[in-house]
């Protein structure tokens, strides 16, 4: 037992050393393009082109899916993700693109997916190849989830698809989306069955993608419409009328829950990894002027920033702390914290740096004396997207409270 | 100097910790710490002092004040990782003991690095009790502050806030000497020693402060000469344990008040149900565990990654102290009208934490303390 865990964390190390062998000896190149802050707020072709170039990178070196089997395009490791995590955020390398399906579609396909389909489509996710989205929500259909009625019609080992998809993230990208659909009217839970769904090949015909705006003014997610979509029944997951028991494992995916570690990267540099700190804001403070003094010398604000970091490093040392059995009351009790908590940090984080910046707050990404490039303001708006996405905050307390305190459930 | 990952809490102090839990179920169910520290609900009464003896002994039969004394004092020389565990236990029984002082007497000690210092912890390793009296009546919690002075060999003025002070034996008096700060050992019953209660609103502690009026004392007694430095080298530590007791007693608040969601129905449905419960009851333990994992980290800190102790042991007493406040409120309020009886246990929880919340500093007292480090002092 010992020794076996001697082995593994030899292995360990030496995997993080090589990471970070391979980070400081590759360079992803400067953008030609400014970047969004996150991969759900891609806009432009060129965006996508480099931020691909980088995962593809990263992959060819070992650094995303290494937790996946051999087989399935990975590197057959275990506990080195998070490793290639923290060394990509240290060395500050761009974000990646394909969040959705490596935090998304990757472990759903590792645990439901026919080992053909695997192997088929795995490799160019992680490579970025192939980027995903997620057709989950409809207009009738959001934090009441498993309400969709996206119809699956089933023909022969064929289906036919209708329906309409909204705030799907980078569907004006996607080759691939994860689709839940109905495939019997007549049951809830019962009646959903998952797909995975090749959407560029018919866009324009069956699929039509429509984008939506956000109260940024930028793009990134989508209406998706299909009209009588005809896909084969390879691209089913799991049985049909167990589609909602699939999702459960992307939903605990995409909160930062589930089994598998997703790949994630840096901020692309210093300066863009800073917005959305709190210990960033120690620094913001001091170069601010507000109400005619400076922003370090007022003891709310001072007392403020403070709430912010003890918060972040509560949550940090929460995550650690989830490692440690002996330490928690209930093996989801942390786990299922991870989305909401980190969320609503980011989002008071910056509220807290809208208020250090006073007056010069509203001096948005358009103006060139805009503090920091006018990305707190943009952070901020920005925010609402995870507080709301993934799972409402609202929606995160009802779990906590159910599944981990085991209060009675709410409507 | 870099924390285990796991804040170094393996095997030994899991059981350690268990045991302690099993112990205090068994012998200090909440009924029977109520029978014990409120029989007498009259506000006017002298401040009681409630707990049992016994129940003292058998902890020290079971160790728990050897744990951080070393072992060549006599000790079991564990880490704080490990006491902080036993104190989150005593906090989730409310224990009236002199366990905490005494925990907190051995911190200090073991900075002192004299020979009566030493002897002291020797003392404790086999069931001495002690409490700190450095504080002044300004309730400065600057180990430069204190209102005694050292006079011709003896000591003359106060010390206040002074913990579970009538159920010690030894007072750890710090006071101004011609050449600085100084920290004596002073046996509570000493000639001159006047130790007067304070009325708190926690049932489950007393707290005193104490006169002393031309107390005689000796070189044997001379804890330390450089009293600002071990009481600053401390004061981590200190915190930690505070913490570590509100993260205890906030997790029964939250499970018995989550208890309650489960059993009580009103509008044909338990009151779980209701989101304007069960949220501001998960923001509850989203709180408590933040508080218990910077608490860990801290205790973890101080064991073996100093120089970063004092940043880590304010982060976690400000967040505790928010916990002690927060789930002191919604635990009252969500037992409605029951909540608010002398019968109904929740009370007694609520005074545990108004006094922890305060002690040694809140939130906002470390918060700004902690922004002094991170930022430097206001210009
Ligand atoms: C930036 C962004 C990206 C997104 N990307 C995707 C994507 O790629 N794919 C995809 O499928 N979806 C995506 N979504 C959609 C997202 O999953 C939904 O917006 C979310 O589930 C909430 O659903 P809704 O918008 O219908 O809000 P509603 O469900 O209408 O909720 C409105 C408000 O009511 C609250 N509420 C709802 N029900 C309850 C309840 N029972 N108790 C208490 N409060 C309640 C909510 O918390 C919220 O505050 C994205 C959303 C955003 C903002």
């Amino acid at each position: 037992m010992s020794l076996k865990i001697t082995k593994e964390n030899a292995e360990k190390a030496e995997f993080r050393n090589y990471c970070r062998h391979w980070l400081s000896h590759h360079d992803a190149g400067t953008p030609l393009v400014k970047l969004p802050q996150s991969a759900i707020e891609i806009m432009h072709q060129e965006q996508l082109d480099y931020l691909r170039k980088w995962q593809g990178e990263a992959y060819a070196a070992g650094l995303i899916g290494c937790d996946y089997p051999i087989i399935e395009g990975g590197a057959g490791r275990k506990g080195c993700q998070a490793i290639a995590n923290q060394e990509m955020a240290r060395a500050s390398k761009p974000f990646l693109p394909n969040i959705l399906g490596l935090g998304m579609a990757a472990p759903t396909l590792h645990f439901h997916a026919q080992q053909a389909l695997k192997e088929r489509l795995l490799p160019r996710l992680f490579s970025c190849e192939d980027v995903w989205c997620q057709g989950f929500s409809e207009p009738g259909a959001g934090s009441d989830l498993a309400n969709v009625q996206t119809f699956a019609e089933r023909k022969g080992d064929k289906w036919i698809i209708n329906g309409h998809k909204v705030w799907t993230s980078l569907a004006h990208f996607a080759d691939w989306m994860i689709l839940l659909a109905r495939t019997d009217k007549s049951k809830k839970y019962d009646g959903l069955t998952y797909f995975v769904v090749p959407i560029k090949s018919t866009l324009g015909e069956s699929v039509r993608v429509q984008p939506l705006i956000k109260i940024t003014g930028e793009t990134g997610f989508n209406e998706v419409f299909f009209d009588n979509l005809e896909i084969s029944d390879d691209y089913r997951l799991d049985d049909v009328g167990k589609g909602w028991k699939v999702a459960q494992t992307t939903l605990l995916h995409e909160r930062g829950a589930g089994p598998m570690v997703t790949p994630s990267s840096g901020r692309g540099n210093k300066k863009a990894s800073a917005v959305g700190d709190a210990y960033a804001l120690i620094d913001l403070a001091k170069d601010s002027m507000r109400d005619g003094q400076s922003a370090a010398n007022d003891p709310l604000l001072r007392d403020q920033i403070m709430q912010m970091i003890i918060r972040q490093e509560g949550s940090k040392q929460g995550a650690r702390r989830a490692k440690v059995e002996g330490l928690c009351e209930h093996p989801m009790r942390l786990p299922l914290q991870t989305k909401l908590v980190m969320s609503e940090i980011r989002q008071d984080n910056a509220a807290v740096a809208l208020d250090i910046l006073g007056a010069h707050s509203t001096l948005s990404i358009n103006d060139e004396n805009a503090p920091a490039g006018g990305e707190w303001p943009l952070a901020y708006m920005n925010s609402y997207g995870i507080t709301i996405a993934a799972g409402a905050s609202e929606i995160q307390r009802n779990i906590l409270g159910e599944r981990v305190l085991g209060m009675a459930k709410s409507k | 100097m870099t924390q285990a990952k796991n804040f170094a809490f393996g095997e030994d102090e899991k059981m350690l910790r268990d045991t302690a839990r099993k112990f205090l179920q068994d012998h200090l169910p909440t009924d029977k710490l109520h029978q014990l520290v409120a029989s007498d609900s009259d506000p006017y009464r002298d401040p009681p002092c409630h707990w049992d003896k016994n129940l003292w002994l058998q902890i020290v039969e079971l160790g728990w004040s050897t744990v951080i004394v070393p072992e060549e004092n006599g000790g079991s020389g564990m880490s704080l990782v490990a006491l902080c565990a036993l104190v989150e236990e005593a906090g989730r029984a409310a224990l009236p003991s002199p366990f905490i002082a005494t925990a907190i007497a051995s911190l200090v000690l073991r900075e002192c690095r004299t020979s009566p210092a030493n002897e002291l912890l020797q003392a404790i390793a086999s069931g001495k009790t002690a409490t700190l009296a450095s504080t002044p009546k300004s309730a400065s919690w600057l180990a430069s502050d204190c209102d005694v002075c050292l006079v011709d060999g003896t000591l003359n003025g106060s010390a206040y806030f002074v913990q579970d002070a009538r159920k010690v034996e030894t007072l750890l008096v710090q006071c101004k000497t011609q050449s600085g700060l100084a920290l004596y050992a002073v046996p509570t019953n000493s000639e001159g020693v006047e130790i007067i209660a304070d009325g708190i609103i926690d049932l489950t502690r007393d707290q005193a402060h104490i006169h002393l009026n031309k107390v005689s004392v000796s070189d044997a007694q001379l804890l330390s000469e450089q009293a600002c430095d071990v009481l600053e080298a401390a004061e981590p530590g200190i915190l930690t344990l505070v913490s570590a007791d509100i993260c205890g007693a906030g997790e029964w608040q939250l499970q018995t008040t989550v208890e309650y969601m489960k059993v009580r129905e009103q509008f044909d449905h338990p009151l779980g149900y209701f989101q304007a419960l069960k949220h501001p009851l998960v923001n509850v333990m989203i709180m408590i565990d933040q508080a218990k994992s910077l608490t860990y980290n801290a205790a973890c800190a101080v064991d073996s990654e100093p120089e970063n102790a004092a940043k880590f042991a304010r982060m976690a007493k400000a967040l505790a102290s928010e916990v002690a406040a927060y789930a002191s409120n919604r635990s009252i309020q969500f037992h409605g009208g029951i909540g608010f009886t002398w019968e109904c246990f929740v009370h007694l929880y609520s005074k545990r934490q108004k006094h922890n919340q305060v002690l040694y500093g809140d939130a906002k007292y470390q918060r700004a303390k902690l922004a002094d480090l991170l930022m430097g002092s206001i210009a």
